[in-house]
């Protein structure tokens, strides 16, 4: 019965959002960035499949339906963006070059950085698209030749980092506008760290899930001429 | 509600169709979400339309990530395999990221405020 129970999309459903709701909770209580709801949130649930020997994919039945709704959410990150189009297109400067600064950092540094430490060719190419939205970070990998459920995983790792780090980073340094702020969490760790920039600031938010479209497109263009120019 | 949702999956739908058709490397949501951009500017769509379903959506929008993140688990034995290049990469390239991204923003956005004033 309890097997039986576990398969059906209920159960990966319930679980998210009873696990997710106490980490929110922990969230407020502690006031800790590293206490993070969509981290302590995966940790938990992983540690608590791996412990009860339930099968990943029996929760994937529930989780998917979560996923799903990413989807429609992209499109409504539109509804933010056209609110607040008159700020957007005063830094549309900016916006444009530091997004672009960000898509080579990314990929010259993530690249790099394997390259420096042995990493192998598929694992240097999986880490190219690391900032970059999964839908989009998957697409890439695959055309290029990298090894698509290694870079899902490093892109939820870069997301969750970002959304913790990022906001108190970037004060750290010195950034502190909500539109570069915005910037450098959305095109750093894409729809993670724009959810965890709804939270700080409407319009870094919204600027944020712009900088999850235009890296995600200008890093699709740039790594095969990248590759062509230093014949990787 | 419904309305919105409707809606916002319509886009969507739109989207993945073109990126189907035309066998584009950008996925469907974005692609919705710029279509969804076009329709408010020229007026096609109203903002009231989709609001309420938009802020629901955006303000639980790290909650639709924990089964995502949650499937990191059966990648485990790919990572072991080089944790080393892996991780280090992984996490020094975000804050390179980061860094690259706002310092220039904000150097960028500095001048042209004071134009404004």
């Amino acid at each position: 019965m309890w097997t039986d129970l576990v398969a059906t999309p209920l159960f990966g459903v319930t679980l998210t959002l009873v696990v997710y709701l106490l980490a929110q909770h922990l969230y407020r209580r502690v006031k800790n960035v590293w206490a993070n709801p969509v981290l302590v949130s995966i940790v938990t649930i992983i540690l608590l499949l791996k412990g009860s020997g339930i099968e990943y994919h029996d929760y994937a039945r529930g989780g998917d339906i979560l996923l799903f709704l990413l989807g429609p959410t992209v499109v409504a990150l539109a509804v933010p963006l056209y609110q607040r189009r008159k700020v957007v297109w005063q830094h549309k400067r900016p916006i444009i070059l530091a997004i672009f600064a960000g898509s080579l950092a990314s990929i010259l540094s993530a690249c790099g950085l394997a390259w420096i430490l042995g990493g192998s060719r598929e694992v240097i190419l999986s880490l190219a698209p690391k900032s970059v939205t999964t839908p989009i970070a998957i697409s890439i990998v695959e055309k290029i030749g990298g090894m698509a459920p290694l870079t899902a995983a490093i892109v939820v790792l870069t997301g969750c980092l970002g959304a913790v780090c990022g906001p108190e980073f970037c004060r750290l340094i010195g950034v502190t506008s909500p539109v570069a702020t915005g910037l450098a969490v959305g095109t750093a760790a894409h729809g993670i760290g724009t959810a965890r920039m709804f939270e700080v600031d409407r319009l870094a938010g919204a600027v944020a899930g712009l900088a999850i479209g235009l890296n995600g497109l200008m890093t699709t263009f740039l790594l095969p001429i990248l590759m062509a120019f230093t014949n990787f | 509600m419904v309305r919105g949702l409707t809606l916002l999956l319509l886009f969507q739908f739109c989207g993945e169709f073109i990126s189907r058709m035309l066998d584009l490397p950008i996925p469907g949501n974005v692609l919705g979400m710029g279509l969804l951009l076009l329709g408010l500017m020229t007026g096609l769509v109203d903002i009231k339309w989709l609001e309420e379903a938009a802020e629901l959506l955006l303000s639980n929008m790290a909650l639709f990530f924990v089964p995502a993140g949650v499937g990191v688990m059966v990648y485990g034995d790919l990572i072991a395999a080089e944790w080393l290049p892996i991780s280090v990469a992984t996490i020094l390239s975000t804050f390179v990221v980061m860094a690259v991204t706002g310092k220039l923003a904000q150097k960028l956005e500095t001048p042209e405020q004071d134009n404004v004033d």
